[in-house]
């Protein structure tokens, strides 16, 4: 009996977990592995709008883009918004998730305060950071000047500038990811067992000593993944440059995803457009795999 | 436990900033969306303050009367709700499949779904245009409902193989001697254990749809058929026209509900995130 039932086991397994994953497998191989595949032809090609076939041209928009100033430019400040935005939102998200674990009155509306920026739809939200830095009506150069931190006559043109710019888009993009990276690590703060923190007042660790020895280090492994999330969002997202500056002014702030837009489909240069879209993808699945891999050795130690 | 006076000031003297900052721009979106056209574009004003003809319900007035936006935010519910549907239907068998029924190869394809997640949408969007314009469904939502599952699927997929894993196995190996066969376990023991995961999945899901933008503002053109962050984003900004009062009005209004929601469920998130019911 015991040996049949488990023979009876393995068949159902062997037929039922093909048959589960099926309709996922059919899903992602249609709607991303084949795009995917064309795309990866097109950037080999000198396709343009309107049609799907060109001539084969090796790396040629490889090479090209890699000595186009827009590119490199576009390159560097994809990477700068994702480490300079994530830094700001590990560090912010680590201390305030520590506090916010705790019970207190009010902490309901507090914590929907903070979850708000989350809960919005990164394309609304970013359209109300276009209003703060609006040239002419923003309320932080109205307070600047109200400060005397600022000219009146010359006030700082948050989206018009360069500089300006960069950090006007770090900003959204750091605001918006950090009630995200908190509530991941108060996840990760609620996983320490208890007997950790028991065993950690017998040795004698409290504060300081605690947080370093002992609650940092456990909370590492889900920390990796926020700082994951924080990443894609960042590298691949396109709505806040979309909306923000377009890229503006004159290409300064720039990025991979946007520059691939307006490459591949506004300019309708195909070829060129599916190879900027592809230079992310490798660095980015590199990346990827390492902090995944990175996660799960420290939760096993 | 119950905090001891000074660490709870400490608490507020953290806790509280950090609200105000992240708030700040809501709170601003909901003063701007109060003014007259007269107060808002008067630079003399404080805008802090109130000034001529406002506080007013003007902005609101005019967005649901004079534009779409009812017909918007709806869109967008119904979007995000098939799309969560879809997703569910295939991501939950297959995440339980991935987590207990495969070997080894079942972690590398759940890492290999996660990097599908990572291909933008600017890779694809070539080809899905013309896949949508085959199918004649440029300007209908289901040009979206169709591509969404796209990246709804691998992520979903991945955070429940996650789920399913914390699970012990005896649960299931104890109905499964008990003579109940695999599905019948899958539905009557695994899932409901898997709540907390499954509404992570849900929110997850229904949050990525809402926040999606490049596919929505291309595929759909026609006013009908707009989903919020595309509606607000193309007809309430005309060339160097910006109704601010009513674009502020529009952002605030879908931000509340949703916050609301995750701010209700998240105790439930972190349960599902740090891996279910059981530990």
């Amino acid at each position: 009996m015991p040996r049949r039932r488990r023979r009876d086991l393995l068949e159902q397994r062997r037929f039922l977990a093909p048959a589960l994953i099926a309709p996922a497998v059919i899903f992602v191989a249609l709607l991303v592995g084949a795009p995917l595949a064309l795309s990866v032809y097109l950037s080999f090609t000198n396709a343009t709008a309107g049609s799907l076939t060109g001539d084969f041209v090796g790396f040629q928009n490889y090479a090209d883009q890699w000595s186009d100033p827009n590119f490199r430019t576009a390159f560097r400040n994809t990477i700068v918004f994702t480490l300079v935005a994530n830094a700001i939102v590990v560090v912010g998200a680590a201390f305030l998730s520590h506090f916010l674990v705790r019970e207190f009155r009010g902490k309901w509306f507090l914590r929907f305060l903070i979850l708000l920026p989350w809960a919005a739809p990164v394309a609304l939200s970013t359209i109300g950071f276009l209003w703060i830095f609006d040239s002419l009506f923003s309320v932080v150069n109205w307070t600047l000047i109200h400060l005397s931190l600022v000219d009146q006559f010359n006030p700082p043109q948050w989206l018009g500038e360069p500089n300006k710019a960069l950090a006007a888009i770090i900003t959204v993009h750091a605001w918006r990811l950090l009630p995200f990276a908190t509530v991941i690590m108060i996840a990760g703060l609620a996983s320490i067992p208890k007997e950790v923190d028991d065993a950690a007042k017998v040795d004698g660790a409290t504060g300081l000593k605690k947080l370093f020895f002992v609650t940092l280090p456990l909370q590492l492994p889900i920390a990796t993944i926020a700082v994951l999330f924080g990443i894609v969002f960042t590298a691949t997202d396109m709505a806040v440059v979309y909306i923000l500056t377009r890229g503006g002014p004159f290409n300064s702030t720039q990025m991979l995803p946007m520059w691939a837009f307006q490459t591949g489909i506004q300019a309708g240069a195909l070829g060129p457009g599916a190879a900027i879209a592809l230079f992310l993808l490798p660095v980015l699945a590199l990346v990827t795999v390492l902090m995944l891999l990175f996660a799960r050795r420290v939760e096993v130690t | 436990m119950p905090l001891r006076r000074r660490d709870k000031l400490i608490t507020y003297l953290v806790v509280g900033p950090f609200a105000i900052v992240l708030a700040f721009p809501f709170y601003w979106m909901l003063q701007t969306s109060l003014k007259s056209e007269l107060d808002l574009y008067n630079t003399e004003n404080n805008p802090f303050g109130w000034g001529e003809g406002s506080p007013t319900l003007d902005n609101y007035r005019f967005l649901f009367s004079d534009t779409q936006y009812v017909h918007w935010l709806l869109n967008t519910v119904l979007v995000g709700l098939v799309v969560v549907a879809i997703t569910l239907a295939v991501a939950l068998p297959a995440g339980y499949a991935l987590a207990r029924l495969s070997g080894r190869w079942g972690q590398s394809m759940g890492v290999g779904l996660f990097l599908v997640y990572l291909v933008p949408p600017t890779l694809l969007f070539l080809p899905l245009s013309r896949v949508v314009a085959e199918l004649g469904l440029q300007d209908r939502l289901a040009s979206l409902i169709l591509v969404y599952p796209g990246f709804t699927i691998p992520f979903a997929t991945w955070l429940l193989m996650g789920f399913f894993k914390s699970i012990p196995r005896e649960l299931e190996d104890a109905a499964l001697v008990d003579g109940a066969s695999r599905l019948r376990t899958l539905v009557w023991i695994v899932f409901p254990i898997s709540l907390p995961g499954i509404l992570t999945v849900i929110i997850f899901t229904f949050s990525l749809c809402v926040n999606e933008f490049v596919y929505a503002i291309a595929f759909i053109t026609h006013s009908d058929s707009k989903v919020v962050s595309t509606g607000i984003y193309t007809e309430l900004i005309r060339g160097d026209v910006f109704y601010w009062g009513a674009l502020m009005a529009a952002t605030l209004i879908p931000s509340i509900p949703l916050a609301l929601l995750y701010n209700t469920f998240l105790d439930r998130f972190i349960a599902g995130f740090t891996g279910g019911a059981f530990r």
